[in-house]
């Protein structure tokens, strides 16, 4: 078992005795540690179409399991439960109730784009986390995650006006988030600066306030992503209710990387 | 081998692509770029009226609507402005036209999907090939060049020691970047070293730095902040420890990430790091005798003022 994967044993199921002699040996202590069977019986037989029709996982279909990803993964070197190749494989085999053990770390990914850049099966591991961290709130699974209401702020600012202002964003998102907008390190941010900014910067901070960025006629532009996002919603309803198949990614698999 | 006559030709004006980033946060790498470019006699001409490339939140939305809005800015980029070069600082506007372009190339279901919304949207839909996207270190590397750096900054960069961090979105994942990994004289997706050779150029001394290509988190800077500050710090504190006295950036989202999280480390962990984050277009800035007010240094976040004094880049 790859030095990664052993966070994939729980402790609770491994069985080691103290006392222990078989046919005369004694393999007391670690050498009798054994791993105990598990048994699945409820199965998610729709899991895999589920993940497919969430925004990026359109090619989990390809994966063989070869590990590149959760080895190459940045998150994983910091959190051992994080293991994308493990959720592709239960997602794979419809383990849901193996999957939710690990629903509250899902979202964590950085997209750094080390497992898309390696994986020799072109899945795009990190649009499966994406689509997973996504299917997970759509379930009702998980609240919706800090990221996805980052995401979904953003994406609104964009759809409505094309373009975004950092201010907004970052404030509407610490309301959304129930977080203060003064914490500690981003006033000490906001002192270092203001000290140095000659006041036109302020000015035209304030003003970028009130006359938010925008994409001049832009009003065809934010129907026709209202529309197609409207669309792309209920085809990810039907698929969940069992009512439509997923659209799944019929792109040549790429070269891999060497 | 790429030709380098032929580039240094085609992108002496090109088409510029600021992206939301440079406009807000990252201000003091839109300065800089642009007066580099002046100072250099390169032609900038903004993209007209531009929209957001979807950065890094859209595709987690959906991934059709990132690659529309990017399409979008090259349509502009092509046919309001007439250009056939788009210039991207920005790793993320970079990556996310760079997508476009290869999923617009090869993936059917997204030109159905761009060519759909640019119809409705009223707008001319963007074809793989019209344009060609590049970012601000494959546009100085071909115009100005080293020999260029040399001969006008007269090493002035000397005895300054710097880390050169590149971040994801500039070589991840590495099929959207077609033209990187091509053997000598273009870019390296595992050991990226335009940069470098650009700052050395201008006299610098380039260490050994082994996290060129890690994750800062500024994905997640604001909604999963410990990851980003945990990797964040590990980026600041192996830059120390190889020695830089500043960590040169060529991503708004990885510099404001560094420094942001590098004020956040200290008040938070009580662990303090000293090395300095300035854009590389700051430094070629310096180096090329513009002054720091000019490039927009004193609208970072981190203080570098004194290290400028003392180095005598002023
Ligand atoms: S790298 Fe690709 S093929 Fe390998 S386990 Fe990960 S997703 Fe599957
Ligand atoms: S993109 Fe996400 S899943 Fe992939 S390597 Fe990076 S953190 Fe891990």
């Amino acid at each position: 078992m790859p030095i990664h994967e052993k966070s994939l044993i729980r402790p609770e199921n491994l069985k080691t005795h103290d006392n222990l002699v078989i046919e005369g040996i004694d393999v007391s202590g670690h050498w009798s540690t054994f791993i105990e069977s598990r048994v699945v019986t409820d199965y998610n037989e729709n899991l895999e179409d589920e993940i497919a029709a969430m925004p990026g996982g359109d090619k989990i279909h390809r994966c063989w399991q070869c590990g590149s990803c959760t080895n190459a993964c940045t998150v994983n070197a910091i959190e051992p439960r994080f293991n994308p190749r493990y959720w592709i494989y239960l997602i794979r085999m419809g383990m849901e109730s193996e999957l939710l053990r690990d629903k509250d770390i899902i979202w964590q990914c950085v997209s750094c784009h080390k497992c898309t850049h390696i994986c020799p099966r072109d899945v795009e591991p990190e649009g499966v986390m994406k689509a997973t961290a996504h299917w997970l709130t759509m379930k009702g699974y998980t609240p919706p995650s800090p990221s996805h209401i980052f995401d979904e702020e953003f994406t609104h600012q964009i759809v409505q006006r094309g373009r975004i202002e950092d201010t907004e964003v970052l404030q509407n998102f610490l309301r959304k988030t129930k977080q203060p907008l003064m914490q500690d390190w981003l006033t000490a941010i906001g002192f270092a600066i203001a000290k140095r900014l000659p006041v036109k910067w302020g000015i035209k901070m304030a003003w970028a306030q009130i006359f938010k960025p925008k994409t001049r006629g832009w009003d065809k532009a934010r129907i026709a992503l209202e529309d197609y996002i409207h669309e792309v919603e209920s085809e990810q309803k039907a698929v969940i209710a069992g009512k439509s198949k997923p659209q799944q990614s019929h792109a040549p698999v790429r070269e891999a990387a060497e | 081998m790429v030709d380098v006559t032929d580039k240094a030709k085609k992108y002496r004006s090109v088409g510029y692509y600021p992206g939301c980033a440079l406009e807000g946060t990252g201000n003091g790498y839109d300065v800089s770029t642009r007066a580099i470019a002046k100072k250099l006699g390169l032609g900038l001409r903004e993209v007209s009226n531009w929209n957001c490339c979807g950065a890094m939140e859209v595709k987690n939305v959906d991934p059709k609507i990132q690659t529309y809005l990017s399409a979008r800015v090259l349509s502009q980029a092509v046919n309001e402005d007439r250009v056939d070069v788009v210039m991207a600082p920005c790793n993320g506007c970079y990556h996310n036209l760079k997508k476009a372009e290869h999923d617009l190339a090869h993936d059917p279901k997204s030109v159905e999907v761009v060519e759909k919304l640019s119809t409705k949207a009223g707008h001319k839909a963007y074809k793989a090939g019209e344009a060609e996207t590049i970012h601000a270190l494959d546009w100085l590397k071909a115009t100005v060049g080293e020999d260029g750096l040399r001969e006008r900054t007269k090493g002035k960069l000397a005895g300054l020691k710097i880390a050169n961090y590149y971040g994801c979105m500039y070589v991840r994942p590495r099929h959207i970047f077609p033209e990187k990994d091509q053997g000598p004289g273009s870019e390296s997706t595992s050991q990226p070293h335009f940069m470098d050779d650009l700052l050395a150029a201008a006299g610098a001394e380039n260490v050994s730095f082994p996290l060129k290509t890690a994750c800062c988190g500024g994905a997640h800077t604001l909604s999963d902040s410990d990851t980003s500050t945990k990797l964040v710090l590990n980026i600041l504190q192996a830059a120390e420890a190889s020695g830089a006295e500043v960590i040169a950036t060529e991503c708004p989202t990885c510099h404001t990430g560094l420094e942001m999280h590098q004020v956040r480390a200290e008040k938070r962990f009580g662990k303090k790091t000293n090395v300095k984050v300035l854009y590389f277009t700051q430094l070629l800035g310096l180096a090329l005798g513009i002054g720091p007010r000019a490039l927009g240094i004193h609208t970072n976040i981190s203080d570098s003022m004194d290290l400028i004094i003392e180095k005598r880049l002023i």
